[in-house]
């Protein structure tokens, strides 16, 4: 697909990278010159210098020809002019902009038509909302959602207290956890595995379990992971993410403590959220973070706007015994860091955002059988991929153990009308189910026939 | 440095010659020529096993391919086609030394057209065509052609932008569409529909269908290797003046070409470069028209000869109709000064290139104008965008490079006793990739008379003008094979 990204910034970058190793004609729009010319050395797209919200630049990009606008520059006034402008050179033209000032969020929905808009992308309100629903399901390090909300990937971290250190995995699925479930993925010290039944867990590994959405709350609860209401929050910095999150929580009957530095910044937030305490004072400060009673809080979510001072709070709140710890981080590369550290949950609002739009570039694709989400885990080394089966889908209604896979791919859980399950031998597929599939191969799905062998 | 990557690029340019060999192959058995198939067939093994053994070894290429990778392979490739190429010369004994018959297929590849020969037709159709057809694929480039029919690559093909930038001729390598591999399947589509036009307008006026596609392959890629001892001067009026349009589109950029499919007619007929080259074109031919005005018997003889000849040297092709080295003194400094500008950047033509020349002409006007005006801020622009700064630089650096490695060379060949003005048109013509040059290797002679550490000068001065001189300077550059 012909697809123009405006503004090669971290998240223009992300989205770079993604679609352009799905095989898309990529034209990139940025003032820089420099930094636009590290992104075409890099990878195989084209690269337009200038002001993307002009026309003779968009027509320079090859507007007239284009089949999707992602605007992802800084501004979302600019944002907006290019879609605009694009979609006048373009009527046929799909346009995504991301839109990040709390105060364009509401309108912005309303206004969509007129700003000729076919999808707004806000990266700091969708950490928000992940945010939250980790907080919902204290434990679960992160939760990856398929099948309209009905089947899940959680990711589950083995520390030295759980019930599951140092037991193999076919004793940990029959006498540990009541309910049906799958282990889809470990990850140890930095390393992706699959693993078979004899699989040893050991403390420090991270495993990826796929259930029913229905099902979480008995997991949790045979984990031993103590699941207690999340009352009292402590959020470190007063940016977007922490306004979105609060107004969220606050809907939950959550108490929040906002802790920001500058003083006018504070001012705002008091007079946005009136039930949130607003506390002018230094994060980073330990004093600071205990006058605020970080002993017993029920979570702490770090969201300054550096990734090395959430590092070291989320360290703190960790020796502390914090219960739940959430970090944002703003560069992918930091996550791998993370894996060795104890930060707890961690969130990159540029990936959501861009695992986002691949989504929506993928459903625009609309080739039969094309994935319809792709969710990558355990730090990039795998994929889960949902797929939506439909008339060209290949061998319906066989049972799974007659079935050739290729290598490295696992199929998860097939949902059939409302019903997820985890499938075994005599599963079989049937139009119409989503099925979601683990893959750590090098090579991208694009159908789900290619997961046949 | 990535050996390995590089290692299965090297194979499969070797492959690509070897496929290409096959025509050559076909046509020496069709006229028994055995010796030249001899020769064919033992270089065919060669290059097999020389493909064999690489594939072999470089099996599983992961890691980075970098700018540096990117520029070694170009040249790398580059010399490896040379010396595989020359083997059939070689091993049919037409031609016996093996200096001699590198110099022959490197001044094939590169697209210059400077022969040891001293009579051509006494060699074999066979080795002909294949002499001929290196022009054709030295003319777009062997890695561009590569590009074009490899498999896409998925992640990390950004790479391939290094090997394009390499191989393409011009300050300011941009591709087409965003993706590299359709920008290398147009420009060979254009390159090809244009080579057949060549040979249907060459055919149509009676020349034989042999020396139709020689001709034409030369003519596309701006090389000069004829059929005959004369080369094209005893074809007739009609089919020169063929061959002087042909050589004059093959120096046009060929993104022109691009953007006139796209119906952007406006966009080509405005551009400074293309206005440029047809401007020293219209004005040399007529200066040059006027000065042999004398020589020849009717005005259309004389348009015809200054034309052609001016269209040859300044497309850097080499081709002749007449001896220009018979001509006055003004008429041959004009096309000395003609080799040096070349063709545009971007065709398949050699030289300085016309667009940096407008480069360098509008930063010298630059520079005056901040020496009368220090606080004026100005940029420089062609067709009306702004020329990046780093552009700028690197035009004046491949200016001294370029000044630089034509006056070695200078020096070298004048070790061997010809006249100055020989050694400077030889030096001239090799780097400028054009052929043949003045006095003693003029359009009548060759450059057979060399010595061994000349012809080698000149083989690395045809590389690197076809290469544009950075990719060639590279190889020799200690941090090159320096593990960083």
């Amino acid at each position: 697909m012909n697809i123009i990204i405006a503004g090669n910034g971290k998240v223009g970058l992300t989205l770079t990278r993604q679609l352009s190793a799905e095989g898309h004609d990529l034209t990139l729009i940025d003032l820089d010159s420099k930094r636009l010319g590290d992104t075409v050395e890099q990878y195989d797209v084209m690269g337009v210098e200038g002001n993307c919200a002009s026309a003779p630049i968009l027509r320079q990009a090859g507007v007239e020809k284009a089949e999707l606008l992602i605007a992802a520059t800084n501004m979302d006034e600019v944002n907006m002019l290019c879609c605009l402008t694009a979609h006048s050179l373009n009527p046929k033209l799909h346009t995504i902009a991301r839109i990040r000032n709390p105060e364009y969020t509401d309108q912005i929905f309303e206004m969509r038509e007129t700003f000729a808009l076919s999808l707004a992308v806000n990266p700091e309100r969708q950490a928000a909302v992940e945010i939250e629903r980790l907080l919902k399901y204290p434990g679960f390090l992160r939760r990856d959602t398929f099948a309209k909300g009905r089947a899940e990937i959680v990711e589950v971290r083995v520390d030295g207290k759980s019930k599951l250190c140092n037991i193999s995995l076919s004793e940990m699925l029959h006498s540990i956890i009541k309910t049906r479930v799958l282990v889809c993925a470990v990850l140890r010290s930095g390393t992706a595995m699959v693993p078979n039944g004899n699989f040893i867990l050991r403390e420090g590994d991270r495993i990826f379990v796929t259930a029913p959405t229905a099902n979480l709350t008995t997991l949790l609860k045979d984990l031993g992971i103590i699941t207690r209401r999340v009352r009292r929050v402590i959020l470190c910095g007063g940016g977007r993410v922490s306004y979105y999150l609060t107004e969220l929580l606050e809907r939950d009957g959550i108490a929040v403590q906002i802790i920001e530095q500058n003083p006018q910044r504070c001012l705002e937030l008091a007079a946005l959220l009136p039930n949130a305490s607003v506390i002018q004072g230094d994060c980073s400060s330990q004093e600071q973070l205990e006058a605020e009673g970080l002993g017993s809080c029920d979570a702490l979510v770090t969201l300054t706007g550096i990734d090395e001072m959430n590092m070291i709070i989320s360290l703190y709140g960790a020796s502390r015994g914090v219960p739940q710890i959430i970090t944002k981080l703003g560069r992918m590369e930091n996550c791998q860091l993370a894996d060795s550290l104890n930060l707890g949950s961690v969130i990159c609002p540029r990936e959501l955002c861009s695992n986002n739009i691949v989504r929506y570039v993928r459903a625009m694709q609309n080739q039969t059988g094309a994935a319809v989400s792709v969710h990558t885990i355990a730090d990039g080394q795998a994929e889960a991929v949902e797929f939506q089966l439909d008339e060209g889908a290949i061998h319906c209604g066989e049972p799974l153990q007659n079935l050739r896979l290729k290598a490295n791919v696992l199929v998860t859980s097939i949902t059939h009308g409302a019903k997820a399950t985890i499938p075994n031998g005599d599963s079989v597929f049937r139009k119409g189910d989503t099925v979601v599939v683990v893959t750590s191969g090098q090579g991208v799905l694009r159908q789900f026939n290619d997961i046949f062998a | 440095m990535n050996y390995k990557m590089m290692g299965r690029f090297l194979a499969q340019i070797v492959a690509v010659e070897a496929v290409f060999l096959l025509p050559a192959l076909a046509i020496s058995l069709g006229l028994g020529e055995w010796n030249a198939v001899r020769g064919f067939l033992i270089s065919l093994a060669v290059m097999g096993i020389v493909c064999l053994i690489l594939f072999a070894s470089c099996r599983k290429a992961p890691g980075p391919f970098g700018a540096k990778e990117g520029l070694v392979c170009v040249s790398a490739g580059w010399i490896a086609l040379s010396l595989l190429g020359a083997l059939p010369f070689r091993f049919s004994g037409e031609i016996p030394r093996f200096i001699d018959a590198l110099f022959e297929i490197v001044s094939g590849f590169t697209t210059t057209g400077a022969s040891i020969l001293p009579e051509v037709e006494t060699i074999s159709r066979g080795l002909l065509y294949w002499r001929s057809f290196s022009h054709w694929l030295g003319g777009m480039g062997v890695l561009v052609f590569l590009l074009a029919v490899a498999p896409a690559g998925g992640k990390g093909s950004g790479f391939t932008m290094h090997l394009l930038r390499a191989e393409s001729p011009g300050p300011d390598v941009g591709k087409l569409v965003p993706k590299m591999r359709t920008t290398a399947m147009i420009l060979y589509l254009i390159y090809i529909a244009l080579t057949v036009l060549d040979i249907l307008f060459l055919l149509a006026g009676g020349m034989p269908l042999f020396d139709a596609v020689c001709v034409a392959f030369g003519t596309a890629g701006t090389g000069g290797f004829a059929v005959r001892n004369d080369s094209i001067a005893s074809y007739s009026p009609y089919l020169q003046n063929v061959c002087t349009v042909f050589m004059l589109l093959f120096g046009v950029n060929f993104s022109c070409y691009y953007l006139l499919l796209m119906r952007k007619f406006s966009s080509v007929f405005k551009d400074e470069e293309l206005r440029l080259y047809l401007g020293i074109f219209l004005g040399s031919t007529l200066l040059v028209a006027w000065n042999i005005r004398g020589l020849y018997g009717s005005v259309a003889d004389i348009f015809r000869h200054a034309a052609f000849q001016v269209s040859s040297i300044m497309t850097t092709t080499g081709f002749a109709t007449t001896d220009f080295d018979l001509w006055p003194s003004f008429s041959k400094s004009i096309l000395l000064m003609l080799m040096i500008v070349g063709a545009c950047a971007g065709s398949t033509g050699g030289g300085l290139k016309c667009a940096r020349v407008l480069l360098l002409l509008k930063s010298l006007r630059w520079n005056i104008h901040q020496v009368l005006h220090p606080r004026k801020v100005q940029v420089v622009r062609t067709n009306s965008r702004v020329v990046n700064e780093t552009v700028l630089d690197n035009t004046a650096a491949y200016l001294a490079a370029y000044v630089i490695i034509l006056l070695g060379s200078f020096i070298v060949l004048s070790l061997d006793g010809f006249s100055i003005e020989t050694n400077l048109s030889a030096v001239l013509a090799c780097f400028n990739n054009i052929g043949p040059g003045l006095d003693a290797v003029g359009p009548t002679c060759n450059y057979g008379a060399y010595g061994l550490a000349s012809k080698l000068v000149l083989i690395l001065d045809m590389l690197a003008g076809r290469l544009e001189i950075f990719p060639i300077l590279v190889l020799f550059s200690g941090s090159t094979w320096r593990n960083s």
